[in-house]
């Protein structure tokens, strides 16, 4: 308090100007930080959508020499992402898989037992593993399936260390959106003997619903445009395959192997925007499921 | 009452998954970490050589600590004027607006983007940007790195710091105004003291975040296995020397590289506790 004493006794002209240039400062700096938004998206879409069309999105990455053809006849790039896109849809339907039950469990867990001095634990055991960078979770993975079970890299391993991303976000989006559930309707439900396991069946998890779904399209959101740890687990692969011991390619791995060939940059801005645009849209239908969000 | 008892221990059980996942990962990372550890010691931490050739090989980490170091501290640089004046936008000059949830969407965005699509556009858009004003001539390296590295965890600095700046009480900010205090007065000598932990975690978290960050800064940061030397000059960080590198290793090699990841994960660790103990404090 003893700044607004001494303030006072200034010049009131003076501490209005820097009142006012200090709002200008606020609001400029919130301006410079959405623009990278509106620069990022604006690129991608004027560069990106000429290679847009039905092939983009039906046939596999073309090879680099017909890339280089068509550069150099000043074609659009014949191919598409086939390859990347079903790859990237088997392995976040595989990591959906592994992760989606245990995560909802252990958020159950931690939720119903939070007073518990174990489901703390766990609690912070999920935060910490929510903070452990991408990159490592490939490792592991690599040293989990690509060495000892698939002996080569795999879309299993892959989906694992997808998996391994995913669960810590699903446990904790379960457990913020059960607590957000009124414990009137808990008590109402024992009230009338219902017994445990139906209560969380038949009440916790309907009531929850549009929250845990928001959850994990949240967590897909996050897992779809993850590139670092399937390099070292599902490596790529030029062919569409289903094969979850072989390796597949996945969407950002197309962009990465785009990039790193200068015959394919046109294709790495419309790969980039698909990938950004699928993103975004999965992150905006969370939080429109979110905001519809309602306990009785 | 079985069903009781079967889902009391399928609950359980469930929550036994991460317990196993958290001891695997970590004894996994050990073991796989051991024999460049046996082979160098203290010496793989210190030493900056990263000498691949065989029969000569000799591996340390500092270039690469330094390397994350260094551009995961810019980067925090850089984002915290942008992710205070965005918050305080957010949280205190447009509070409850439809300005401010337009803004606060708009944020939430880049948090969205893929770190992929940022290194593409960092290295066609950016780059030749910081070529143009004739500080760098690749345009790759450290700066670069930071400043997309910077965009990349505003959102996370921003979204906690708002909802803690939101939480100040009205009557203390209204106590101030009632003495006479200016909106600028109000905000440094009563919101900010007040705020003042819940904003430091949340520049910690995203310190956090930009620690393992791997592909944007793969991208641009120039991949030199050297302690960088300057802002515009090349290096490499933790995380990018593992995605450049493990694809062709093998022995030595691939353990260094997976006691590079235990080492980061050992920092990222400590900085989210950091993070999250002062959070605790706060609530």
């Amino acid at each position: 308090m003893t700044e607004i004493n001494t303030a006072l006794t200034d010049n009131i002209g003076r501490r209005n100007r820097t009142n006012v240039r200090f709002r200008y400062l606020v609001i400029a700096g919130a301006v410079i930080t959405v623009i990278p938004i509106f620069l990022i998206v604006g690129s991608l879409a004027i560069k990106g959508f000429r290679q847009i069309n039905l092939a983009f999105f039906t046939q596999p990455a073309p090879d680099t020499f017909q890339a280089m053809m068509a550069a150099s006849t000043g074609d659009i790039i014949p191919g598409g992402i086939a390859n990347g896109l079903t790859g990237s849809l088997l392995m976040v339907f595989l990591a959906s898989l592994f992760a989606i039950p245990p995560g909802l469990m252990t958020g159950i867990y931690i939720y119903e037992n939070s007073s518990q001095k174990y489901a703390r634990f766990i609690r912070s055991l999920a935060e910490i593993l929510q903070g452990v960078p991408s990159i490592i979770l490939g490792i592991i993975a690599y040293i989990w399936i690509v060495k000892n079970i698939t002996k080569g890299y795999s879309a299993l391993a892959g989906s694992v260390s997808l998996a391994i991303m995913m669960l810590p976000l699903i446990i904790r989006s379960t457990e913020e959106t059960m607590r957000m559930i009124p414990v009137s309707i808990r008590e109402a439900a024992f009230a009338l003997g219902t017994p445990y396991y139906k209560m969380i069946y038949k009440i916790l998890i309907p009531v929850s619903f549009s929250g845990l779904a928001t959850g994990v399209l949240l967590a897909l959101s996050r897992i779809l445009g993850e590139t670092a740890p399937l390099m070292l687990t599902a490596l790529g692969s030029p062919a569409i395959s289903f094969d979850i011991t072989k390796p597949v390619s996945a969407v950002p791995l197309l962009i990465w192997d785009f990039y790193n060939d200068p015959n394919m940059v046109s294709l790495v801005w419309s790969a980039s925007l698909f990938l950004m645009v699928f993103v975004l849209s999965m992150n905006l239908l969370a939080r429109s499921v979110a905001s519809k969000h309602k306990y009785i | 009452m079985s069903g009781d008892r079967v889902t009391k221990a399928l609950l359980f059980i469930s929550s036994l998954t991460i317990l196993l996942l958290s001891a695997g990962i970590v004894i996994s990372l050990l073991g796989g970490a051991l024999p460049a550890f046996k082979e160098f010691g203290v010496r793989f931490i210190t030493s900056s050589v990263w000498n691949p050739t065989e029969g000569s090989e000799e591996y340390g980490a500092m270039a690469f600590i330094a390397g994350t170091v260094i551009t995961s501290i810019l980067a925090l640089i850089i984002c915290i004027p942008m992710a205070f004046s965005t918050s305080l936008f957010i949280a205190e000059y447009y509070n409850g607006t439809r300005t401010s949830r337009i803004l606060r969407s708009l944020v939430d965005l880049l948090a969205g983007i893929p770190s992929i699509v940022y290194g593409f556009w960092g290295f066609y858009a950016l780059r030749p940007l910081l070529v143009a004003t004739g500080l760098t001539d690749q345009g790759f390296g450290v700066f670069t790195a930071s400043l997309v590295l910077a965009i990349m965890i505003v959102p996370y600095a921003t979204s906690l710091s708002a909802e803690i700046i939101s939480m100040v009480p009205a009557e203390l900010k209204e106590a101030a105004y009632s003495l006479g205090a200016t909106r600028r007065e109000v905000i440094f000598s009563v919101v900010i003291p007040s705020a003042r932990s819940g904003i430091i975690a949340s520049f910690i978290l995203a310190l956090g975040r930009a620690l393992g960050e791997t592909m944007a800064v793969t991208m641009l940061i120039g991949n030199a296995n050297v302690i960088p030397k300057g802002l515009f000059a090349p290096g490499n960080t933790m995380a990018s020397v593992i995605a450049n590198q493990f694809g062709e290793a093998s022995g030595l090699k691939m353990s260094a590289l997976i006691a590079i990841g235990l080492l980061l994960f050992l920092i990222t660790a400590l900085v989210n506790y950091l993070g999250k103990l002062i959070i605790k404090r706060f609530a």
